[in-house]
């Protein structure tokens, strides 16, 4: 039993077949698969590379869409905010002037008023001083006899004249 | 396969049923149907004084041919073809069992990776997947290049790779094959102590061909006290490693292999050691056997990748240690 006396003839045969299945495999067979998937490797490094790029980039660009959008945002809110201060500016204006307009109407309309009935007045005691020139000529004309009734009745209009005057 | 009748009616003989399945044969027995051997005659060559070619069914039932028989048990050469005349032994180039074994899983294995190398060829990875065999194929041999070469050889694995994978891939499918139990298969190629000790030749050529520099100044000057080296223990122990690293892998493959088909033939070689011990015994221990045989087939499926991986991964790691980066301190 021969087990562990290597035969002559079976170490000639394997040295041939496995050299001949060697040299077909280490040319035609293994470099050709563990190139292929070395490319494939490396391909597969630089994609996954390339996306983890692309995704920081997208990142990126969705950080600045939050940005702008909240810029936006606060832009308008100082827009309105704007809008609404001059509105109240505007109205308050308004107000102030048409209240200034009215209290000057007012006024005129109050001087009018006073220039007119000042003329009324006047107009009044001229018609009424005239009246009462006439009224005087009837009774003097009438009670001219005695002098010294004369005289105090004069008194007596005058004095009653004066005091409407007054009142 | 086996001399059912034979063994019913004689002696079953367990160590030659034993040793005739994992030795090697000049022809290929297949099965025996009523006596009848049936079996693949192979071609005789032998050296002596010329060249002889003849078929091995010449030496059918014991019968001498041209000067040469094959030498009974009990004579030195046994089961071997000598001399008729002296019991001598010619220069011998028989393509055997275990050659045709070798030639069969070789082919095998050269047209699936040719195959595998084809679909690379004719298609663009970068765009497509691997399918069919070269997406079977393709894990293996990432694994293998990638987990087992890269690692341990180091930064120069691209050199070394085509030799490992090829070396895993032949251990492997011979593995396989001495695992069928019929024709193609079935021949003991990787428990045969001359085709393992090839194996180890070129792993062994492989690391001290190539060894860098650093490499032999470990073996020949290395770093240790100088009286170590002026009677030169160190250089002998190294030079030493040199041979017990492939010898180690030559033994650990063969014995594993052949451990392996020991253990299966004895589990089911215990069916016709009890046959003539009546029906119950048999049939009990017919029934543990396949149980057992059916456990022993699934660990030597296991035991055949853990071979031819483990004989990569060394011969990697012997390489790697034959190129070691200079240590600047």
């Amino acid at each position: 039993m021969s087990l562990i006396t290597p035969d002559f003839g079976l170490l000639f045969w394997m040295v041939v077949i496995f050299g001949v299945v060697f040299f077909i495999l280490a040319k035609f067979g293994f470099p050709i698969i563990t190139k292929a998937v070395h490319q494939r490797t490396e391909y597969i490094e630089k994609s996954l590379r390339e996306a983890e790029q692309a995704r920081i980039e997208i990142e990126r660009f969705e950080g600045d869409q939050a940005r702008i959008l909240e810029q936006t945002r606060q832009q308008k809110a100082a827009i309105l905010k704007e809008a609404s201060d001059e509105r109240n500016a505007l109205i308050t204006k308004a107000h102030d002037e048409a209240s200034q307009e009215a209290s000057k109407v007012l006024q005129a309309a109050r001087e009018q008023i006073d220039s007119e009935r000042e003329m009324a007045r006047r107009e009044l005691r001229s018609e009424l001083s005239a009246l009462s020139v006439a009224v005087a000529e009837r009774i003097v004309r009438k009670e001219l006899s005695d002098e010294s009734a004369q005289k105090a009745l004069l008194d007596r209009y005058v004095e009653e004249a004066v005091r409407d005057q007054v009142n | 396969m086996l001399p059912l009748r034979a063994a019913a009616e004689e002696k079953f003989d367990v160590s030659s049923f034993i040793f005739g399945h994992i030795s090697d044969a000049y022809d290929w027995h297949i099965t025996t149907i009523n006596g009848k051997h049936i079996s693949i005659p192979l071609p005789v060559i032998l050296i002596d004084d010329g060249l002889h070619v003849f078929s091995s069914s010449k030496f059918e039932h014991g019968a001498e041919y041209g000067g040469y028989r094959i030498a009974p048990d009990g004579e030195p050469h046994a089961g071997k073809i000598v001399r008729s005349a002296d019991g001598s032994r010619p220069l011998d180039i028989s393509i055997t069992k275990n050659v045709l074994g070798l030639l069969i899983a070789s082919a095998i294995l050269i047209v699936l990776i040719l195959l595998c190398a084809r679909w690379y060829r004719t298609h663009d990875p970068l765009k497509e997947a691997p399918k069919g065999l070269a997406g079977l194929l393709e894990p293996v041999i990432v694994m293998i290049e990638q987990d087992v070469i890269k690692d341990a050889v180091g930064p120069e694995y691209r050199k070394y790779s085509p030799y490992l994978l090829t070396a895993f891939f032949f251990i492997l499918i011979n593995n396989l094959m001495g695992i069928v139990p019929f024709f193609p298969g079935g021949a003991n190629v990787t428990g045969n102590i001359a085709v393992t000790l090839v194996m180890a030749l070129f792993t062994f050529f492989m690391v001290n061909l190539f060894g860098n520099k650093h490499y032999w100044k470990e073996i020949l000057w290395p770093d240790v006290p100088l009286f170590l080296k002026a009677i030169p223990i160190m250089p002998v122990i190294e030079i030493l490693g040199m041979f017990t690293k492939p010898f180690s892998l030559m033994i650990r493959l063969f014995a594993n292999m052949l451990a392996g088909h020991i253990m299966l033939l004895s589990v089911i070689g215990l069916i016709f050691l009890t046959a003539a011990m009546g029906p119950v015994l048999n049939g009990s221990l017919s029934f543990v056997a396949v149980l057992f045989g059916i456990f022993l087939d699934c660990l030597e499926l296991l035991v055949a990748f853990i071979q031819a991986y483990v004989f990569t991964m060394l011969s990697a790691v012997f390489i790697g240690l034959a190129h070691p980066q200079h240590e600047t301190n």
